[in-house]
């Protein structure tokens, strides 16, 4: 049985003010004289409703075999009692994440993408939610190593997380959630933090039971004070040997294709390498001989800033086509990702009208519009549409954004 | 993915006011704000909220109008509550949506044929604002639990907030003459004779917490009223700044409705568990120190009637001109279908001729305030229905209804004559001899006052009202909204 994850209006908490529907980008909430009531059929979950909420009315969430109707709900004087579905497995039905904290970061991470994506139809079958915050599962670090250059500004860690012989499935493309220990100083525990698992699926290593991530060390200034991330920190200074409080996995779309055919274009900036390095290391581990291209756009302010620099560059180019693209090198001029994009434009072109090709973009969110503003004069050049394509990539799961 | 981190620092906090309007390159209003800045900090320290500078408060703060950055939530001393400028995204090639100049590109900026008319219309909302935040001054002493006195700061720096809103339009837009009306509205204090709020109900004191839920629900929601018909305007700076203002006017809403149907859950639990079955014994009720529910009609009957008669007259040529000039329009005037213009239009206007209620058909121009009269009473239906859902469900025969358009007005077509809250045209004497059968009388309002006990603890409730059924931002129900020490 496949169970979906309903938004629901508590009609006995909402005032009916209309802030809901007025901020609603997809029209999917809707009134009658009685009742403010969200369509299943149009939310795509994109969670913009939830905060501007002032009752907290919006906030309701049942699993359902079946959508309570438009209708049904305007009808309603109070929500409906919770269905008991017993011990039924939870498929995930587009789910990322049951725990509303790791899916609405997805939801933000995902919302470049402009709606729901499939993942790719050869995609291999994610485990979600095994664990959660009441039951996360501790993992011990194996390694933690600093892989930019000392003297660079960027500090990003590789850190190796092992399970031992505990259950943990993860697929390329999913995150996991590690939970800081401690309080915040209004003394509620630390939330959620997702990272991006950057091994493939049987392990950093094969056929060890651990993965790795790749995470940056959020450090800044603000009003003469040094402020530093919580959980990237706490992350960046784990000792060999520590455990960790670690929950999901999370995320079921941002997957990749398993046929050989597929072409992947891969595009990043920064820790956003690590769903990219995770599925480069599949293809050269399981399908070294695939007809299908692998293609790696990567930018960074210098070589010595960019995450796994050394190795990838041991990569032949038979195999992976990689573009290092830095946007501080001395006496050149900036260069971004996008840029490098446009001068390969005949060689994009030509993949984007291919029903192979699967495209990535994972990285800091300023990206995404240059990306796709390269996307758009590189098919107007090709006497291509951009919409077009996007849509039919969107419908069969071959776009794919996740930006923070 | 990295971090969540990363996506949390987005504002620039560098910038003493927070903006969307681009104020660091804007030089002259930029001075010109940052030098009415400590003027709104010493009124708030004045007039604002007593003793309350070193309490710290779980505010919702915008630091950006879209979804994801206008509700930040954390503990803030309210004195250094950042204030913003904050505007709905601009909507590209946006015409004049009604009156003569309907169809032309909305107005960046002052046309000047209209300067007059929306200068007034711009000062007399802003001085609603910090009115409102007068008139609550002294209520934190009696909150009936923390999370009621934080709601009530919400509301007083939202309507601060508000102010600001109204003050850049002045400033930016209307030179000198904005300069000084800005002023002004720091000068004018609710109630004081000399220099007074600009609209009768802003005079008014709110004196305990029933008439703060009342206010909230009742005279907010004719702020919602006005701000949705000016948000409408074919001056674009002035819709788009009532459009942001109204999703924080919701907030206000939801204290009133809640806070009364809270009032009214814990009236009927109290009345269940004593056993009384019949609303109208009064005394019996008032014994269980709860608000009995004729008490709260006459409220509903006192507050309702106050704010229809903020409207104005029903029938107004100022208004009509304001909607001809596009620059007030109608409620929902988007969602309306006819010509928005009303050239040859009627509507229906509610009066008394030879002491009999009529409708009489009016120039619809003319009747704008009837009109958004008519709406307002609409709305707030709603919201009554849905007290009366928790009598109902309490198995107390009783029903709260909104007092007749012509009850206890003051302004308008009803003005000169005595109605009761059913609708029935009544002699002055009449009035008399019942007046206080509708409205609370001195000794209601000192029963009511005696219930405003002050109650501090984490997650206790004054025993006059029920604890909310969620927290703010989903806290828990032992949450400390207000950190007094």
């Amino acid at each position: 049985m496949n169970l979906i994850r309903q938004h629901l209006i508590d009609p006995e908490i909402c005032i009916r003010c209309n802030t809901c529907e007025e901020t609603c980008p997809v029209d999917a909430i809707t009134h009658d004289d009685t009742n403010y009531v969200v369509d299943m059929a149009k939310c795509d979950m994109c969670m913009d409703c939830i905060s501007p909420c002032p009752t907290g009315s919006i906030d309701n969430w049942r699993m359902v075999s079946e959508a309570y109707s438009v209708e049904e709900q305007l009808s309603w004087e109070e929500l409906p009692d919770e269905i008991g579905h017993g011990e039924v497995a939870q498929e995930p039905v587009q789910q990322e994440a049951n725990e509303l904290e790791a899916s609405a970061i997805l939801e933000v991470a995902h919302s470049g993408q402009g709606g729901k994506v499939l993942p790719p139809y050869s995609a291999a079958h994610p485990y979600i939610n095994l664990y959660n915050r009441d039951s996360p599962i501790t993992a011990r670090v194996a390694g933690n190593y600093r892989i930019t250059d000392t003297d660079s500004e960027s500090d990003i860690h590789h850190i190796v997380l092992d399970f031992g012989a505990q259950t943990f499935p993860v697929l390329e493309g999913q995150s996991i959630g590690i939970i800081p220990p401690g309080e915040d100083d209004k003394g509620r525990p630390h939330l959620v933090r997702l990272y991006s698992v950057a091994s493939p699926r049987d392990g950093e290593r094969p056929s060890t039971n651990n993965l790795s991530l790749t995470v940056k060390r959020v450090q800044f200034e603000e009003n003469g004070d040094t402020v530093l991330g919580v959980g990237s920190n706490y992350v960046c200074d784990l000792k060999k040997g520590d455990e960790v409080a670690v929950t999901g996995p999370f995320g079921s779309t941002f997957l990749m294709p398993n046929h050989a055919e597929a072409n992947i274009i891969m595009i990043c900036t920064g820790t956003g390498a690590a769903p990219f390095r995770a599925m480069t290391e599949y293809r050269r581990r399981f399908m070294p001989e695939t007809t299908g291209k692998l293609k790696l756009y990567f930018g960074a302010r210098t070589p010595g800033e960019l995450p796994y620099f050394g190795p990838l560059k041991k990569l032949s180019d038979d195999f992976i086509d990689k573009q290092l693209v830095f946007s501080r090198l001395p006496d050149q001029p900036k260069e971004y990702v996008q840029h490098r994009m446009l001068q390969q434009s005949d060689e994009l072109a030509a993949l984007m009208t291919s029903e192979e090709t699967y495209v990535y973009i994972c990285g800091l969110k300023e990206m995404e519009q240059g990306v796709e503003e390269s996307f758009e004069k590189i098919c107007n050049q090709g006497g291509l549409s951009w919409d077009e394509i996007k849509t039919a990539m969107k419908k069969s799961g071959r776009y794919h954004v996740e930006t923070y | 993915m990295s971090s969540v981190e990363d996506a949390i620092v987005e504002v620039n906090y560098d910038e003493l006011i927070p903006n969307n309007v681009d104020l660091a390159n804007d030089a002259r209003l930029k001075k010109a704000l940052e030098s009415w800045h400590p003027k709104y900090i010493d009124w708030w320290n004045e007039a604002g909220p007593e003793d309350t500078q070193e309490l710290e408060v779980y505010l919702r703060t915008a630091v950006g109008v879209d979804p994801k950055g206008w509700a930040k939530f954390g503990h803030v001393k309210m004195p250094e509550y950042r204030w913003g400028i904050l505007l709905a995204p601009k909507e590209e090639g946006r015409t004049i949506p009604f009156g003569k100049h309907k169809g032309e590109p909305a107005w960046q900026e002052v046309p000047g044929e209209y300067r007059a008319m929306l200068r007034r219309l711009i000062v007399v909302q802003g001085d609603t604002e910090p009115a409102s935040v007068e008139q609550q001054r002294y209520l934190s002493k009696t909150a009936p639990s923390l999370y009621d006195m934080r709601n009530l700061f919400q509301v007083n720096v939202e309507e601060g907030r508000h102010l600001w809103a109204m003050v850049y339009l002045l400033v930016k837009y209307f030179g000198r003459d904005g300069r000084e009306e800005a002023e002004a509205m720091l000068e004018r204090r609710s109630a004081n004779e000399d220099k007074p709020r600009i609209l009768g109900a802003f005079n008014e004191e709110t004196p305990d917490w029933l008439s703060f839920f009342m206010f909230t629900y009742f005279t907010d929601r004719d702020g919602k009223m006005q701000l949705e018909s000016l948000a409408q305007s074919g001056f674009d700076p002035l819709s788009r700044s009532c459009r942001f203002m109204l999703t924080e006017e919701a907030h206000h809403m939801f204290v009133g409705e809640t806070g009364v149907g809270r009032v009214i859950q814990r009236t009927c639990d109290a009345m269940n568990e004593a056993g009384i079955t019949d609303a109208n014994d009064i005394e019996a009720v008032r014994k269980l120190g709860v608000i009995d529910l004729p008490t709260l009609q006459k409220k509903v009957n006192f507050h309702a009637s106050v704010t229809y008669d903020l409207f104005g007259a029903e029938v107004s040529t100022n208004a009509a001109a304001a909607f001809t000039a596009g620059i007030k329009g109608r409620f929902n005037e988007n969602k309306l279908d006819d010509d928005h213009v009303l050239t040859d239009a009627v509507y229906s206007v509610d009066r008394i001729v030879d002491g009999k209620l009529v409708v009489e058909e009016e120039p619809a121009l003319n009747a704008i305030n009837g009109r958004l009269l008519d709406d307002y009473i609409k709305d707030a239906t709603g919201g009554v229905g849905r007290w009366n859902k928790i009598i109902q469900k309490s198995g107390i025969d009783f029903e709260l209804k909104l007092p007749h358009k012509g009850f206890n007005r003051k302004i308008g077509e009803f003005s000169e004559n005595s109605v009761t809250p059913t609708g029935e045209v009544i002699s002055e004497s009449e009035w008399s001899s019942n007046e206080y059968e509708w409205l609370c009388s001195e000794a209601d309002g000192d029963y009511i006052n005696s219930l405003m006990v002050a109650c501090r603890e984490k997650g206790q409730y004054a025993g006059w009202i029920a604890e909310p059924r969620v927290g703010i931002n989903n806290q828990s129900s032992d949450f400390e909204y207000v950190k007094i020490n």
